[in-house]
């Protein structure tokens, strides 16, 4: 959806995209590729530990018939021998490139946790009280130990300059800290103790003041540990439909095993024989070598674009999961909404001009910097009222105990705006009226959702300004698509259900639970669930954690508490919300991929028939052969692509499997495309690329192939 | 286990009796009442005398040697050396048998002795799948037609109208082939010109199969 | 192709949807226990049933119970069968004095007739007295088509139900499908075929002189009882050895359009049932469509090679055209079907696991008894066999679902259930086993005398050839898929050797039926346990032509991939060779 902009790599990604064929991954790759020869690493994947197999079998028959003196046709069956070690080699590449890809990206995350040292104050099994409020003793004061040695629950201190030694929770301080390293980000964020910004990740680096933070993770289990272990495929499970796909690729194989296999007696009833070496070539080029020697490479790839996209996630489990999601809810504010209120209209109460209240609210505002403020200088302007900022005037910015801001004139003249009653109560304080109808403005802004700002000239009330949250353009249309795709969409408010069916049908989601407290949030899931739908919710709070661990797919803010982060199985750390469309694309193009493969794979199995068949039964039958035609058996007749000789069209079809694992690479760790279509309209293209694609593609392919070949003489 | 053995045997008892007493049982009484002809056999019966049965075809041991009638489709039924009872059965040739082509030769060979002329029609030198076939094509019927007239003393247009008479159609128009039961057909010509069988000089050593003969 | 070819396909496929909608939505309410005005007429001799059977209709069954009972049930009816054929000699009806069945052909004949193959290594005429007839083997003529109905319908419930540990009493369903479907259409049916010609009488063989003055002696039975049930459900034992050839049991073109009609109707119907029972019409008719094709395209190929007949006929003299006769390959056909009704009839059976036959495969050409072959290779999914048809394409549409739910980008989701591993190992089973008896047991019995000594069919120099390769390919694929039917030149049972065959293809009969229905089974288990999702625009489509594709395609290379090799070296290069 390159308009929408899934497949754009975030853009404060530090991680940098390698290109496909990138020496520094491909270099270590090769030599990976052959490591992996190993049986004990191939038993994992039953297809290509048949064709290893295979491979060693015909190479050590080889080997004593050219001791024995008895070899015969040595040139092709060297070249059938090495390509069909070819076919394990490359699987194996593929594989260590998609490592390689993830190691890279591995490197970087693992710069974060470079050992540093910490300030241990208190160690996890010290029982003394901690002390409160107080700093420890001097700068430089506790134990200083490497980050490594820390363990849960040990409390260290970290000053400015300091590196953050590990994920954990800020107890005491407050502090400036740059996340570039993670988020890419380069404006320092706050930390504080309390609230839902007390969470700080190890590898971020304290700006200003001090904190002390409680660490959360033994070494080596942190979130980047996980992620780390994820992409480079150490530690990868796999998940619950690749273990599906590997059984069917495993009947598959047993399958064409067997009708290989068969194929000898039924040979030998003919009074004829086909050698192990045709054999074996037929069963390698049968079984689905394709997909089997691509699908870890595609689970890592997968793993490898949702860090690329800023996303850490807990489990390939959690990224299959998420392109399942059939209900996504997002978080009214800051998702769907810029979340910061927009001055929307002046509603000046009866008696004063429009202009006027428009002049009074953007002069209070003219030195606010905050977003509201901002907007009603705009506002202001589009009304060609443009105000001055009086000479020698103060400005008095919003405190949490006034509620208002505004600004004093030198002469002491003060213009205010803020929350009505807290306006009032100030407009009385000086003996102005209330006007009569103020109380109507302002209920019907609150009524529709809105937030009304009372402005106030000295003791005289001139109006509302009327604050309007705004869905963010493009919204609709995205809400759109995931319907398209059967997803749900469902806005979480705290604002009043009227308020909220308002923005939803504004936003066009599909449902919306508003005043939502953590339990309603917990509660909604659950019903969905219990319908047996997958549900993704993102949050940032600690009040979102048990609705995090609920959902099929939780994406933890960054920026949110550490409870959050340990309850959702993926992290954002960009803190966008949004990101999590993306990731259920991720998700759909990670199942998509496999699919397609396995297809195109099984596919390719007709026009290998093709070629090998009859070249192997050329001996077969032969008692039919028209005088003067060397290969008349009746079954070269069944060789349709023409092909120039037996040898020739085995050794094609032997080519043509190991080079399409190579040629297939880039789409496995690219992935396929993936549009937000309906399942109909997706399963037509897939099945007309893979399924009918894979039948003809490699009757064109083999018979250039052979055409090859023939003109090099190689068989 | 045992709760289970027991539903299994008692449930196992109840359908025996139903499907295997109870329903043919009711079968018979019914067929026995309604089609008693058909419920038999479709016994053909003249004066008495069962001639065979319309649905079944008779064959020669050697056709050339009762020129008189109509011959049927060959055979690969034989009677059961054991029951005597016409052992059902095709001849099981694959498309390519040797064995095929031989027997097919001869076939038309023997038709092209009678004097035969135009083409044969495969239905007339081809085995049946039951062996009991009692059908021809009108066009293997008509190539026919010169001999036995000729053995018969009948005029060719007079066999044509027996044979008419004696052709089906497809029914409804599309079930079937047109056909002819070349048994009541024969039966037909006995009725309408007896003729005394004489058989010819046997064209090959081929002897006359005997009653209940054992010749599988 | 003659005219009246397309006609008789067109009518049969027009009759064969006008027949299954309404019995499919029957079968749908007996199953639910809803067919109020048949159980108003039964429904005491229903509930008598439980009582003494001591079965609580309302308890259901697990999987796992369903599976055991069923094998139970199977074990017990092959038991009295084997009992009843070792000693027909000592019991009555018996008219032609025939001697005990041999141990090796009793246990091969008791597994076929309980796995609904209903292969036969013997001649009725000269092999089965009327008892075992009537009793030993039309029994299983029911009880294996009910038992195949069971599993279907146990299946279609496990899909259908949600978060359900049960998929149905098996005695209750045993009982109704033999109580309001089986046994009421036989009466019917029966007397019918009856009025064809086909016989019904206990009185013993019938004797004339022929016209040659030999005297023929015909074996008569209870025929037209046991055809109706062997065609309802697609048994396909016959009475005689020439089975639905025999003028005695298949006597007019009506009485043959009936019976491949009768053939396909129960199969027919479950597909209305399975859109009934999952609440998708829709999908059952894509199941219909996707069976309908690959049965059209079973007809087309299998007639044109029929009718343009062979070389070898046109060579040695046999006119081929079609001027006032059927034409095309005859040898092996009765002339009353010709050409157009044989080949539909061959295609209906080995579509379905019947195995009766009008004419003999092993006389078609090679690539017109490709088509019978590869129907039995598929897994007898072109509308199948009464019950196993819909359960085979039932594992298919999974293992198409699976392969092409990943391509949408979901975890493949069949009308709302999640397609699972576990799913997926069995549906694998499912295609596996067969697979594996097919090709395996054909190797043995190449490579052993035993099994080469059954070959009819050879080379001028007794050389083997591909069509004796086919005849035992044949065979084993017609046990597996338990549908009976031969390319019957092969000697499946001789005094010299009365082992390998029954022994290879008893085994290959058991595993193609019993291992299969566990696996369907279990999926229906482990589908019934499972949540549903909601079915929306992001599910996977399982209706509609793409779908219809789908499914086409997967039956369709699954099979091919498997028995290419298999089939070239049989049938194609046959017609290779035919056409040097």
């Amino acid at each position: 959806m390159g308009e929408g902009g899934s497949r754009r790599v975030s853009k404060h990604s530090v991680r940098k995209q390698h290109s496909m064929w990138d020496p520094a991954i491909v270099r270590p790759a090769i030599v990976e590729s052959f490591k992996k020869l190993d049986p004990r690493a191939m038993a994992k994947n039953p297809v290509m530990f048949v064709v290893e197999a295979g491979s060693l079998l015909v190479t050590v028959l080889f080997v004593r018939d050219v001791v024995t003196g008895h070899a015969v046709g040595v040139k092709f069956a060297v070249q059938v021998i090495a390509w069909l070690w070819f076919t394990v080699i490359f699987a194996n590449f593929a594989e260590a490139m998609a490592e390689g890809r993830g190691k890279a990206q591995a490197d970087t995350l693992r710069k974060m946790r470079t050992t540093t040292t910490a300030r241990r104050i208190r160690r996890t099994d010290d029982e003394t009280p901690l002390k409160v409020g107080a700093l420890p003793e001097g700068v430089g004061g506790g134990e200083e130990v490497a980050a490594t040695e820390l363990r849960k629950g040990d409390v260290v201190w970290v000053a400015a300059g300091d590196m953050i030694p590990a994920d954990g929770e800020i107890l005491e301080g407050i502090a400036s800290v740059d996340e570039s390293a993670i988020t890419g980000e380069s404006a320092p964020v706050v930390r504080e103790a309390g609230g839902d910004r007390s969470a700080v990740t190890g590898g971020t680096r304290v700006l200003s003041d001090w904190v002390k933070i409680e660490i959360r993770q033994d070494p080596g289990t942190g979130f980047i540990d996980r992620m780390i272990a994820l992409v480079e495929g150490s530690s990868r499970q796999k998940t619950p439909n690749e273990i599906a796909l590997t059984i069917l690729l495993s009947a598959l194989t047993l399958i064409f095993l067997v009708a290989v296999a068969t194929l000898e007696p039924y040979a030998r009833f003919f009074h004829g024989s086909l050698g192990v070496m045709a054999l074996v070539a037929l069963l390698v080029c049968l079984i689905p070598t394709t997909i089997g020697g691509l699908l870890s490479a595609i689970g890592i790839a997968g793993m490898d674009r949702l860090v690329q996209h800023n996303v850490l996630a807990t489990s390939g489990r959690a990224v299959e999961a998420a392109g399942d999601i059939d209900v996504l809810m997002l978080d009214k504010t800051g998702t769907i909404t810029f979340g910061n209120r927009q001055a929307f209209q002046f509603l000046p109460v009866s008696g004063v001009d429009e202009a006027e209240l428009a002049r009074v609210a953007a002069l209070s505002s003219l030195a606010d910097e905050t977003p509201e403020g901002k907007s009603i200088v705009v506002l202001a302007a589009q009304r060609a009222i443009a105000p001055a900022l009086p000479e020698g005037a103060t400005f008095v910015p919003f405190t949490a105990r006034t509620r208002m801001s505004g600004i004093d004139s030198a002469a002491g003249h003060m213009l205010r705006k803020g929350a009505s009653d807290m306006v009032i109560a100030h407009v009385r304080a000086k003996g102005g009226p209330v006007p009569a109808d103020l109380q109507a403005i302002v209920a019907k802004v609150a009524g529709e959702g809105g937030t009304p700002l009372v402005v106030a000239d000295g003791a005289k009330i001139l109006g509302v300004v009327y604050l309007k949250d705004t869905v963010k353009p493009g919204m609709r249309e995205r809400f759109a698509r995931m319907r398209a795709m059967g997803i749900k969409t469902v806005m979480i408010t705290g604002d009043n259900p009227l308020t909220a069916k308002k923005i939803a049908e504004e936003a066009g989601v599909d449902d919306f639970l508003a005043e939502a407290t953590p339990e309603a949030k917990l509660a909604y899931i659950h019903k969905m669930q219990e319908g047996g739908r997958l549900v993704a919710m993102t949050g940032d709070g600690t009040n979102d954690a048990p609705a995090l661990a609920r959902a099929d797919v939780g994406v933890a803010m960054n920026t949110g508490t550490q409870a959050a982060k340990e309850a959702g199985n993926m992290v954002d750390l960009d803190s966008d919300p949004t990101k999590l469309i993306e990731v259920v694309e991720i998700g759909k193009q990670l199942l998509m991929t496999r699919g397609s493969l396995t297809t195109f794979s099984i596919a390719n199995d007709v026009a290998k028939y093709f070629s090998i068949l009859p070249a192997m039964f050329t001996g077969i039958l032969a008692f039919q052969a028209v005088q003067g035609q060397p290969r008349s058996s009746a079954f070269w007749a069944l060789n349709v692509m023409r092909l120039g000789s037996p040898s020739s069209a085995i050794l094609s079809a032997v080519i043509f499997n190991a080079l399409v694992i190579v040629a297939l690479i880039p789409l496995a760790l690219r992935g396929v495309k993936y549009r937000p279509l309906g399942a109909g309209v997706l399963l037509r293209r897939n099945l007309l690329v893979y399924g009918l694609g894979g039948v003809v593609a490699p009757f064109v392919a083999i018979k250039a192939i052979d055409l090859l070949v023939n003109v090099l003489h190689l068989a | 286990m045992i709760k289970n053995l027991r539903a299994c045997l008692a449930i196992t008892a109840i359908l025996l009796v139903l499907c295997c007493a109870f329903y043919p049982a009711v079968v018979t009484a019914a067929a026995q009442a309604v089609f008693p002809s058909q419920a038999n056999g479709s016994l053909l019966v003249q004066n008495g005398v069962t001639r065979g049965s319309s649905l079944l075809g008779q064959t020669f041991g050697d056709n050339a040697q009762w020129p008189e009638y109509f011959w049927g489709r060959p055979s690969a039924a034989s009677p059961d050396a054991a029951t005597s009872v016409l052992y059902s059965s095709g001849s099981n040739y694959g498309p390519l048998n040797p064995a095929l082509k031989d027997e097919v030769e001869a076939r038309v060979k023997a038709l092209r002795d009678t004097g035969v002329t135009g083409p044969i029609p495969v239905d007339l030198v081809t085995k049946s799948a039951s062996g009991l076939d009692p059908h021809l094509s009108p066009a293997a019927i008509q190539v026919q037609i010169p001999r036995v007239a000729k053995a018969r003393g009948m005029q060719e247009a007079e066999l044509r109208a027996l044979i008419a008479e004696h052709t089906e159609a497809p029914t409804l128009g599309f079930m079937g082939e047109r056909r002819a039961n070349v048994l009541t057909l024969n039966l037909a010509l006995d009725a309408k010109r007896p003729v005394a069988h004489v058989a010819p000089a046997p064209a090959s050593s081929t002897a006359l199969a005997a009653p209940n003969a054992v010749t599988p | 192709m003659s005219a009246r070819f397309w006609i008789l396909d067109v009518v049969f496929f027009a009759l064969l949807v006008a027949i299954a909608i309404p019995f499919g939505r029957f079968l749908t309410r007996v199953f639910a226990g809803e067919n109020r005005a048949s159980q108003r007429a039964l429904g005491w001799l229903e509930r008598g049933i439980y009582r003494v059977a001591g079965v609580d209709p309302a308890k259901e069954h697990s999987w796992t119970a369903y599976a055991g009972l069923m094998l139970l049930f199977s074990l017990v009816t092959q038991l009295v069968t084997h009992v009843l054929l070792r000693y027909q000699h000592k019991l009555p009806f018996n008219p032609t004095k025939l001697d005990a069945v041999p141990p090796w052909l009793a246990y091969n004949t008791a597994t076929s007739f309980t796995t609904n193959t209903n292969w036969q290594s013997y001649g009725g005429e000269t092999t089965m007295s009327y008892l075992s007839q009537a009793v030993a083997l039309t029994s299983h003529n029911f009880f294996s088509a009910g038992v195949g109905v069971c599993v279907a319908v146990a299946l279609i419930r496990g899909l259908a139900r949600a978060e359900s540990p049960t998929i149905g009493n098996f005695w209750v369903d045993l009982v109704r499908v033999h109580l309001y479907v089986l046994l009421p259409l036989c009466l019917g049916y029966a007397v019918f075929l009856v009025s064809q010609g086909v016989i019904q009488t206990w009185q013993g063989p019938a004797t004339w002189t022929a016209l040659d003055g030999t005297q023929q002696w015909i074996l008569r039975g209870p025929v037209a009882s046991q055809e109706a049930i062997k065609m309802l459900g697609t048994n396909g034992g016959g009475y005689f050895n020439a089975n639905s050839a025999h003028p005695f049991e298949n006597p007019t073109p009506l009485s043959n359009f009936v019976q491949m009609l009768s053939i396909w109707a129960i199969p027919a119907a479950l597909c209305v049932t399975l859109g009934d029972m999952m609440k998708s019409r829709g999908h059952g008719r894509a199941v219909f469509g996707a069976m309908a094709f690959l049965g059209v395209v079973g007809i087309l190929v299998l007639g044109y090679f029929e009718s343009k007949g062979t070389p070898l006929l046109a060579n040695a003299g046999a006119d081929l055209g079609t001027l006032g006769h059927p034409g095309g390959n005859m040898e092996g056909k009765e002339l009353r079907f010709g050409i157009a009704d044989s080949a539909l009839f061959a295609t209906v059976t080995t579509g379905a696991s019947c195995g009766a036959v009008n004419a003999m495969h092993d006389s078609f050409t090679p690539l017109g008894g490709l088509v019978p072959m590869f129907n039995m290779q598929l897994g007898e999914v072109v509308f199948g066999g009464v019950g196993a048809g819909m359960y085979g394409i039932l594992v298919y549409v999974i293992l198409a679902v699976f392969l092409a739910g990943l391509m949408v980008g979901r975890t493949p989701e069949y009308l709302g259930k999640k397609i699972d591993s576990r799913d997926v190992r069995f549906a694998a089973l499912y295609a596996l086993i067969p697979a594996f008896s097919i090709l395996i047991f054909t190797a043995l019995g190449l490579m052993t005398e035993a099994g080469r000594s059954g070959i009819a069919n050879a080379g001028p120099d007794g050389a083997p050839v591909p069509h004796g390769f086919s005849e035992v390919l044949y065979a084993f694929s017609s046990g597996t898929a338990n549908n009976g039917s031969a390319f019957a030149g092969l000697t499946a049972y001789s005094p010299q050797h009365p082992i390998f065959y029954s022994l290879t293809l008893g085994l290959a009969m058991f595993v193609g039926r019993f291992p299969l229905i566990i696996a369907a089974l279990a999926i229906a288990g482990n589908m019934a346990k499972k949540k549903r999702v909601p079915v929306g625009p992001g599910s996977f489509p399982v209706e509609g032509g793409l779908f219809v594709g789908l499914l086409v395609g997967t039956v369709v290379l699954v099979g091919a991939l498997t028995f290419f090799p298999a089939l070239a070296i049989g049938p194609l290069v046959e017609h290779v060779m035919m056409h040097r």
